[in-house]
């Protein structure tokens, strides 16, 4: 059955991208409005607020606080999750099932807990709130996601092959390096692209652990009080989308470069 | 030629409480195509990656070449394995791959080339060199697995299953090519298989596995034609078994009553003590001449009724129900088929050299 034979599930498909995209669209089209008030009829086309969103130093500030931690956050989630899913995928142990849903626990658990948890925490022992907290708050947070994600991908990984590489004179370490990297590489991206955008919208975690280094949604956030203030929030969203868009390409390019014709995957796997 | 290139000493190796491989000993010479045979779950997988150092020993040493590799990790050991499922990295085309294992060799880049290309005409696979791994086919991939190991020049050779994955035609080719290699390159091989022909037609010896243990190591023709017990016997090629018990012995003989059909004086091959009613004999379907006209030559000739038959192109098995035996009796005849026997009557000879007296278990 072709999909526009069928008229239900055609208009099924479209309201269902109407319902996900329009919202989203409104974004843009206000950001090159005119004017600060958020509403039809728009005003007229004006680049203003791009220019205000430019000569934001907090917002860049922010901007750069939310892309350390979540380089950082999520490249210590994907190689604790790479470890986790190694032992998962490749042996059978004594409390397996335990350890499982031991590290899956901050992904379901509410997160406000969690938050609140690591507050007390920290702040009994005495340590400053900032940019650390928050990101061992992510690690926490993003391990389960990337853990999850590295299982799937390493469920199929053949185990023979790093026993190759061991038999043909290869310690544990260029075994690693020359053949298990490599090969998984398409899966760890995926796992480390996936981390970075949970941490980089991450906002109750870093709500809490902020110290005077506030992440781009809690300076989004502090924003929405001054209405003059959120027109550049709109134009940062809508840069926030593009940019989204070229990373989801840029790894989609990634995970078949250097494939054969036949062996490209025309869909992208989280 | 060294006779204990290999030595085995008291090997075991446990899972929980399951002996996959069961205090085992024994020799590989220098330069033999020695085979480990036996059903799936007898250990014999795990004795080969004992050897490559995958699996470590909870008990008993390996030697090769004199040097005690029992605890050596696998990057370590002179030995190289060629897998089951062959293990191509997928990443790296096929030149790669054979030069996978040359990296700490330091070679000059002429010399590699050079070690490249002769194990690629040594596996007939000249030109794939760019190839990948999803590009070939499974007799091709098996190929690049061969050279990959063997460009290390390995004292040993180590092979798992390598033609259970291939066709039939394929296999009896890979057969007869591999045992040329072998003979070729003089590195010992070590062989992993279920197939007793396979084992058969390629092994300079043969050990015959079963729960962790070994039963037997002979060379081929001794498996078949004198096997040490029931369990050997029966794996190896097909057989009938009769009860029988014995009686007095006399010199290298003794007496033998097999149930149904007499008692005679045979060879005394493995000591079978006398009087002793837990016994079989064990008689091959070849060794059993069919006539359909009455034979005047044999040690034991009888009459029987065909109950029915198998025609394998060369040659037919035929199902013959002796008077008053219990099963029937499986004999094999090149000569005759189905429409020699009129009636289904027949004759068979049996000679007392072809009668294997094996202790019950």
């Amino acid at each position: 059955m072709k999909l526009n034979e069928n008229r239900t599930l055609y208009i099924y498909v479209l309201i269902y991208f109407g319902f996900l995209y329009i919202p989203v669209m409104f974004l843009p089209i206000f950001s090159f409005n005119q004017g600060i008030h958020m509403a039809f009829p728009l005003q007229g086309f004006s680049t203003e607020h791009y220019e205000d969103m430019w000569n934001s130093p907090k917002l860049f500030d922010a901007l750069w606080n939310s892309i350390y931690v979540g380089v950082v956050s999520s490249l210590m989630a994907t190689m604790l999750a790479f470890f986790a899913a190694k032992a998962f995928t490749k042996y059978k142990f004594r409390g397996q099932a335990l350890s499982y849903g031991a590290i899956l626990t901050p992904f379901l658990i509410p997160e406000i807990i969690l938050a609140i948890a690591l507050l007390v925490i920290w702040v009994s022992v005495g340590l400053p709130l900032g940019l650390t907290p928050i990101i061992i708050g992510h690690v926490l947070f993003c391990t389960p996601f990337c853990m999850i994600i590295l299982i799937a991908r390493m469920e199929g990984f053949d185990n023979n092959l790093e026993e190759a590489s061991r038999d043909l004179g290869e310690g544990v370490f260029m075994t690693f390096w020359r053949v298990s990297f490599p090969i998984l590489l398409p899966g760890l991206i995926a796992a480390f692209l996936l981390g970075f955008i949970i941490s980089f919208d991450e906002f109750l975690l870093a709500m809490f652990l902020q110290g005077s280094d506030q992440t781009l949604p809690i300076y989004m956030w502090g924003q929405l009080r001054f209405a003059r203030r959120l027109p550049h929030v709109l134009a940062l969203g809508a840069v926030i989308i593009v940019a989204t868009s070229l990373v989801v390409m840029l790894a989609y390019w990634l995970r078949n470069v250097g494939q054969p014709q036949e062996k490209q995957d025309l869909t992208f796997k989280i | 030629m060294s006779e204990n290139f290999i030595d085995i000493r008291n090997i075991s190796r446990h899972f929980g409480t399951v002996k996959a491989v069961d205090d085992v000993s024994f020799s590989i010479k220098q330069g033999e195509f020695f085979s480990l045979l036996g059903p799936s779950g007898c250990g014999k997988t795990t004795l080969l990656r004992l050897l490559a150092g995958f699996e470590s020993a909870n008990q008993g040493e390996i030697f090769i070449d004199g040097v005690d590799v029992t605890t050596m990790p696998p990057n370590l050991r002179p030995t190289n394995m060629v897998f089951q499922n062959y293990a191509i990295f997928p990443h790296i085309n096929v030149k790669k791959n054979i030069e996978f294992g040359m990296r700490k060799e330091k070679l000059s880049k002429q010399e590699l080339e050079n070690r490249v290309q002769e194990v690629l005409s040594l596996v007939k696979l000249e030109g794939y060199e760019e190839r990948f791994s999803n590009q070939l086919s499974g007799g091709q991939r098996q190929r690049i697995a061969l050279a990959r190991a063997l460009i290390k020049r390995p004292k040993v050779l180590l092979l798992d299953e390598p033609l259970g994955a291939l066709d039939k035609k394929l296999r009896d080719e890979m057969q007869i090519e591999l045992r040329n290699l072998q003979k070729a390159v003089g590195i010992t091989f070590v062989f992993v298989t279920h197939d007793q022909s396979e084992s058969i037609s390629m092994s300079d010896r043969v050990a015959v596995m079963n729960e962790g243990q070994i039963q037997q190591i002979s060379d081929p023709h001794d498996l078949y034609y004198n096997p040490q017990n029931i369990f050997v016997s029966d794996f190896i090629g097909t057989t009938n078994f009769l009860s029988s018990s014995t009686g007095s012995s006399n010199g290298e003989n003794i007496m033998v009553k097999i149930d149904q059909i007499g008692e005679f004086s045979i060879k005394n091959k493995l000591n079978i003590p006398e009087n002793d009613n837990e016994t079989v004999v064990s008689i091959r379907p070849e060794a059993i001449v069919l006539s359909p006209s009455p034979i005047d030559k044999g040690d034991i000739v009888m009459e029987g009724t065909i109950e029915n038959s198998s025609y394998y192109g060369e040659l037919t098995s035929f199902y013959v129900r002796v008077q008053g035996a219990e099963n029937p009796l499986i004999a094999s005849s090149q000569r005759f088929d189905n429409n020699s026997f009129e009636g289904n009557k027949c004759y068979l000879s049996i000679n007392f050299e072809d009668i294997n007296l094996l202790k019950k278990e």
